[in-house]
């Protein structure tokens, strides 16, 4: 197990730096850095002494050096706009966006995985032909236009439920969260709803395959010749084992739950990091657009590094194969 | 199968013979080609169909902005989904709205089709080196969101049509390469190829005469389903500002400019053009869906 996860921590660290090489490239390479990372309004003689504090004079590979010491101490330049670390700028508002992601998963999860057992247990029936075809709709729902349509319905026709912003929020161990209190929570419906739709479909479908697959393996036939009840199978043996790539790929979509917030913040005001990059881009703020895309990235191969070790200890045998 | 009749039988012979008679066989994959093909057929005739040009600004009357869906126009005719902020009939915006979101759409995945079919057929042919480095590349993309990609590329890009065709290009190769070398490496395996290198046939001939004809299957369920979604995504890119310009109004800008009405009860300015995104995407991915059930290998006999 110790061997498995260094490799993983080698591998990860390898996907980092080429990453930082990339982003890097992006900026200093393609582009004119003393563009992007000097504010547009600077006059001729600030630009000079911020080209030279940037070290945009010096040879690629020196300059490469800079922001990649640079970025280690987590110094990713400051704000235009908000004229503070940009790094700090992003973390501020991190929290509020994993919050949403992960009542997004959670509400993706726990609806997806038995509407997906239902579907794949009556293959082929009127159930499941209507439970497929919703996942296919919510496949296609463009993810902004359905936000809108739930603004619409339940804030503006029915008047339920807030269209936007974060409502009252608590502390609890130094991290604001919404899900303390009723006004929070009824500002976290609408867009956390939003952004679980199309992984919802997803775990429909994951979870319909894999029941259709595991259904004719012998160790289910054993199972019912061992005379246990229906309910005992698919809920233990059944649901343990889809749980392999359930797991897998929702931990890997954590991550695109977390770019696509950026739709989902933009249409309900929601505080997050997403709303803090369409923001930045629009007042052209490069060194927090960087500093997004920079931790964004570290997040996902944390995530990929967890679900990997999830992965080992769900399925021994992967583990196994790869330390020998 | 045997229930369609002899004339779809023989024609299953061919790959496309098969996806057009999978298509056929199941009433809901009928339904959304017909839906697919009218739409597609409605935005190259858009021209001619639109009761008014959105776009001639001799044509709009501004007294007519933000009128209700079947209001009667200043000149008599009726609106019959209500006009824009500006005036616009939004029948005419929409359909002229489709025919840019399903060009950009056709034209990003066809690109990426042809580029991610050679790089996988390379991949899987050449091996090696070659390889590793190809699948390396098509890890990275795919580990990345692509829309948080084809975000960042834009907002380092700036607006603009190619730009945006470049970066839905460049997050949908890798779904072609990877499908296309998985299936390349089975036929690479054939006696048929083996016959073709024996004959002295030149690489790229084997390659892409003899191997690519059988490696159709995912390159069309991969096609229609990328399709789909590039249309999705570049309407999401247009609605969050960096994607096409106002000057190229395509479904997802006509739905950004109705977003800042909606709380105010306008609601057939971003309603209409949604719903019309929607039908175009449901139908190409209901089409998608089905041939996948056709050529994936692992439905075969079940």
């Amino acid at each position: 197990m110790t061997v498995f996860i260094l490799r993983r921590l080698l591998q990860s660290a390898g996907v980092l730096l080429a990453t930082s090489v990339i982003v890097f490239l992006g900026v200093y390479a393609i582009g004119n850095p003393a563009d992007i990372l000097i504010a547009a309004d600077a006059t001729q003689l600030e630009r000079q002494s911020a080209i030279v504090a940037l070290g945009l004079d010096r040879p690629l590979i020196e300059q490469y050096w800079i922001f990649l010491s640079n970025a280690l101490r987590g110094d990713f330049g400051r704000s235009f706009v908000f004229n503070q670390p940009a790094i700090s700028l992003i973390l501020a508002r991190l929290p509020a966006t994993l919050e949403l992601a992960l009542v997004a998963l959670i509400i993706a999860l726990v609806v997806g995985i038995p509407l997906g057992l239902v579907s794949g247990l009556k293959p082929n029936t009127l159930v499941d032909e209507t439970i497929m075809t919703g996942s296919i709709l919510g496949f296609s729902l463009p993810n902004f236009w359905q936000g809108m349509m739930l603004i619409m319905i339940f804030s503006v026709w029915l008047g339920w439920l807030p269209a936007g912003g974060r409502g009252d929020t608590a502390q609890v161990l130094g991290i604001t969260t919404s899900l303390l209190s009723w006004d929070g929570l009824t500002h976290l419906i609408l867009p956390a709803t939003n952004l679980a739709l199309f992984n919802l479909a997803l775990v429909i479908r994951l979870t319909r395959t894999g029941v259709r697959e595991i259904m004719p393996l012998d160790f289910i036939k054993f199972a019912r010749a061992k005379g246990l009840t229906e309910r005992r199978i698919v809920l233990v043996h059944v649901l343990k084992n889809i749980m392999i790539p359930v797991v897998t790929v929702v931990g890997m979509e954590f991550g695109s739950i977390i770019a696509f917030a950026v739709v989902t913040e933009t249409i309900f005001s929601w505080p997050g990091i997403g709303k803090l990059l369409i923001d930045s881009i629009m007042l052209l703020d490069r060194p927090v657009v960087v500093s997004y895309l920079l931790v964004v990235v570290f997040m996902f191969v944390i995530i990929n590094l967890l679900v990997d070790i999830a992965y080992s200890l769900l399925d021994p045998r992967i583990r196994l194969r790869d330390t020998q | 199968m045997m229930s369609t009749g002899s004339k779809w039988h023989r024609s299953t012979d061919t790959t496309l013979g098969r996806a057009l008679d999978g298509i056929l066989t199941s009433p809901k994959a009928t339904v959304g080609a017909i839906l697919t093909l009218f739409l597609v057929l409605t935005a190259i005739f858009g021209p001619w169909l639109a009761p008014q040009n959105p776009y001639d600004l001799g044509a709009i009357d501004f007294f007519d902005a933000r009128l209700p869906p079947m209001s009667p126009s200043m000149n008599g005719s009726i609106y019959l989904l209500g006009t824009d902020g500006q005036g616009r009939d939004m029948l005419s915006a929409m359909i002229y709205g489709l025919r840019t979101s399903i060009a950009v759409g056709l034209l990003s995945g066809v690109v990426a089709l042809v580029v991610g079919t050679a790089l996988g057929m390379v991949a899987a042919y050449v091996g090696g080196r070659v390889d590793a480095l190809i699948m390396r590349l098509v890890d990275l993309m795919l580990g990345l969101p692509a829309i948080l990609v084809a975000l960042m590329l834009l907002a380092m890009l700036g607006q603009g049509v190619w730009k945006v065709i470049f970066a839905l290009v460049l997050v949908q190769w890798a779904q072609f390469a990877r499908a296309v070398r998985a299936a390349a490496l089975v036929e690479r395996n054939k006696e048929y190829v083996e016959a073709a290198v024996s004959l002295g046939l030149s690489r790229p001939r084997i390659l892409f005469g003899h191997m690519l004809p059988n490696c159709l299957p995912p390159i069309i369920v991969v096609g229609t389903l990328q399709v789909a979604s590039a249309i999705s995504a570049e309407a999401t890119l247009s609605f969050l500002g960096i994607g096409l310009p106002i000057t190229e109004p395509s479904l997802g800008l006509l739905i950004a400019n109705g977003y800042k009405v909606l709380l105010s009860g306008q609601y057939w300015i971003s309603v209409y053009p949604g719903l019309l995104l929607l039908i175009l995407v449901f139908s190409i991915n209901v089409v998608g869906d089905r041939l996948r059930e056709v050529f994936n290998p692992r439905f075969l006999g079940r």
